[in-house]
């Protein structure tokens, strides 16, 4: 008999429903970042809400998943956890969105990814409206620089909250596709979505 | 002076790695110390008491380590308030575990629960939570030779009283 290998035996064997401790974090006020993945036509997505809003939507089949939480560690905080429930009303909203049935979210957003002129771009973007698009020229303006339209585009292509924040309106000034955070397949898919019909075959 | 908040030097990965990686072990540790039906409270006590130190922690070179020793100062605990609290009914030698359903019953367990507390949290860490010896020895705050001692002396105790 061999009391070692029971004891191993016996705790493999145990395998109980572990408790969960996101809702107590968040009662506790220590939830600073939550994450849960969802599924939608352009493929997995992850999202990431702080208390104050949204901070981070990535696609995660382009996008490794563990650098994005990882970057959320380092620079939001490391008081990360998978709570899917604190993310219900994003994925609610993006499902309305790819159904057809919403063109404008209303969740908060957290910018804290953000800063100075990249943020402004950002701010701007998220005024174009559904269906029609705008230049990076336009954005460049709109944040204060005119000439700064190539900062413009390194600003919307590190777009920390795709999708909702809709930098796949953003063109170029002759009407071609520039480029996007997840490929062009999805910024492709997603003006499609939104009924843009302007644009030139691949 | 105001403190000056420094910002932290060491690289701390997503609590919720900590969580996955370590969160079976932690809680078949408690299920073997504290018993199953406080195991749950004492979980989550632990990673809350975790969570909220995490960002301020200074040495992030075993967080394995870090987490069982604030699990095992949440069943030390848990243990000595329910000493405490069962002091009135009299002379009661000892304060049984709660039955551990969450395990076989066999007769192991119910001996592993009458360890004394040292013995069975060591036993615990190594076995069910597969902890080596140097960390029993920094989570219970004892020399290696006392945690190889207490995991020694709780199998030779276990063998005896299990083979009559």
């Amino acid at each position: 008999m061999n009391i070692e290998l029971d004891l191993r035996r016996d705790a493999e064997s145990a395998t109980p429903e572990l408790p969960d401790i996101g809702e107590a974090a968040a009662a506790a006020g220590l939830l600073d970042v939550a994450y849960a993945t969802t599924d939608s036509p352009l493929g997995t997505l992850l999202l990431a809400t702080t208390p104050r809003g949204l901070v981070r939507l990535a696609y995660v089949d382009y996008e490794d998943q563990d650098e994005v939480l990882e970057q959320l560690a380092t620079k939001v905080s490391p008081r990360v956890l998978r709570v899917a429930r604190r993310l219900d009303d994003p994925r609610r909203e993006l499902d309305q969105y790819f159904a057809g049935r919403r063109q404008q979210f209303d969740i908060p957003l957290d910018w804290q990814l953000s800063r100075g002129f990249g943020r402004r771009v950002l701010e701007a973007t998220a005024r174009v409206p559904f269906g029609s698009t705008a230049t990076y020229k336009q954005m460049a303006t709109e944040a204060g620089s005119a000439r700064a339209y190539r900062a413009a585009g390194n600003a919307l292509g590190s777009n920390p909250i795709p999708i909702i924040v809709p930098c796949h309106r953003v063109l170029h000034s002759g009407g071609g596709l520039g480029g996007y955070t997840g490929g062009l397949d999805r910024k492709r898919m997603l003006l499609t979505v939104e009924g843009y019909s302007g644009l030139k075959q691949p | 002076m105001p403190r000056q908040r420094v910002s932290s030097p060491v690289h701390l990965p997503p609590f919720q790695t900590l969580l996955d990686t370590h969160g079976r072990d932690v809680h078949r540790f408690l299920v073997a110390t504290v018993g199953g039906v406080d195991a749950d409270d004492c979980y989550q006590e632990t990673w809350l008491a975790a969570l909220r130190a995490y960002p301020e922690l200074r040495d992030a070179s075993n967080l394995r380590s870090w987490i069982f020793t604030v699990a095992y100062r949440k069943a030390i605990d848990h243990i000595r308030v329910r000493r405490r609290a069962a002091v009135p009914v009299g002379d009661v030698p000892d304060i049984p575990v709660d039955a551990v359903p969450t395990l076989p019953d066999d007769g192991l367990w119910e001996r592993v629960r009458a360890l004394p507390d040292k013995q069975r949290t060591a036993l615990a860490l190594r076995y069910l939570a597969d902890v080596g010896y140097e960390e029993i020895a920094a989570v219970m705050s004892t020399s290696q030779d006392a945690a190889r001692r207490n995991v020694h002396e709780a199998l030779k105790r276990l063998r005896t009283e299990y083979q009559t």
